[in-house]
């Protein structure tokens, strides 16, 4: 491979099967790896199948497996993750592949749902805005995680995910933890529940794999282990 | 031809929480696998004096002794592992996990080495 063209190889084909196969793409100052995928698609192959949207790290659609790691492929520069001049590129992991680089999305937000990602508010409204102020512990806690983009990265990167299929994994968990500090949220006891399983929080190991490529320097292990602390204790009081 | 892509897991594990991990699953099965012969070491002092004392002497050859290292380092791996654990999960987190992981493996290794010097000593 030449200074001025790339190696890339990219995962082609469906549920059913699929080969990686090779493209040469030339190489330009500060591409991005979704750069790359978008040049062949539209230059040599355009039933090459992969997800984008807003491009600037935003919108969580575009994470794929780069050089054998999870990546948002639309903020990650070929010169950060090529190894001279080759790029791997693979749906990610962890995720029933639909095609060619596109996964199905579905089983990653269904454990949202199980793990009662939503925002329940108590049963008697407040009567005006809940102030809750920016420098108390919760809101610090919910603020540290809640500005995940869904893109799947963590979930991809998670042995836990690999070995166990049902595990919730880090992105819902991690939602779980902010809405658990959420003081206007009137689902704890359910939602503490909800998480507590044999698939849950005290399935983690711990591993960091989450905390180490989130994109957005979310730490999901953190929020998994304050979950695994107030599920024992609401497990102790008897509250669930 | 696979539904899966045939991607290594590896390169996503190369930081030191797999690491930490990965010793602390392999000392924790490899003492569990020890466990017995421990428990059967322990059960020649049913059979008499002379019996555990004559185990005991071959306990003393340089391979079994270095069996014994190896032994000591996977216990102290494995306890110096499990409290870093018991930290993140019971204390407030820290942003220091890899040195934390390191300290681990630091004291595991000084363990090993105090046993090398009362072996030489």
């Amino acid at each position: 491979m030449s200074d001025l063209t790339l190696d890339v190889q990219v995962w082609r084909g469906d549920a059913a099967g699929g080969a990686f196969r090779r493209y040469a793409v030339p190489a330009r100052e500060r591409q991005t790896v979704l750069d790359v995928v978008t040049w062949i698609q539209r230059t040599i192959d355009p039933s090459l199948s992969y997800r984008f949207a807003c491009r600037v790290g935003m919108c969580g659609t575009c994470a794929m497996t780069v050089n054998g790691k999870p990546r948002w492929t639309c903020r990650t520069l070929v010169g950060a993750v090529a190894r001279a001049g080759r790029l791997v590129v693979a749906p990610l992991a962890n995720l029933p592949v639909v095609k060619d680089l596109a996964c199905d999305m579905a089983p990653f937000f269904d454990k949202w749902q199980r793990a009662e990602g939503r925002f329940r508010p108590a049963a008697a409204a407040p009567a005006d805005f809940a102030v809750v102020p920016p420098e108390s512990p919760k809101r610090r806690a919910a603020d540290a995680g809640i500005e995940c983009i869904g893109c799947a990265v963590c979930h991809a990167a998670c042995d836990i995910v690999a070995w166990n299929k049902d595990y919730l994994g880090p992105a819902a968990l991690n939602r779980a933890w902010t809405l658990v500090n959420d003081v206007r949220d009137g689902a704890r006891a359910a939602r503490l529940a909800a998480v507590a399983g044999d698939a849950g929080c005290h399935a983690c190991h711990s591993l960091q794999s989450c905390r180490e490529h989130c994109p957005k320097h979310i730490n999901p292990t953190a929020g998994i282990a304050g979950l695994k602390r107030l599920s024992a204790l609401a497990a102790l009081k008897g509250e669930w | 031809m696979s539904a899966v892509p045939a991607v290594s897991r590896w390169p996503a594990r190369g930081h030191a929480g797999f690491w930490a991990f990965a010793v602390h699953r392999a000392s924790g099965v490899a003492l569990t696998l020890f466990l017995p012969a421990h428990f059967w070491a322990l059960g020649q002092a049913i059979r008499g004096e002379a019996t555990l004392d004559g185990f005991l002497r071959w306990s003393d050859r340089p391979l079994v002794k270095l069996a014994e290292l190896a032994l000591v380092v996977l216990l102290a791996a494995h306890l110096a592992g499990g409290l870093r654990l018991l930290a993140i999960e019971f204390l407030p987190w820290r942003d220091w996990q890899k040195s934390a992981a390191a300290i681990s493996a630091g004291f595991a290794l000084a363990v090993g080495l105090a046993f090398l010097m009362n072996l030489a000593g």
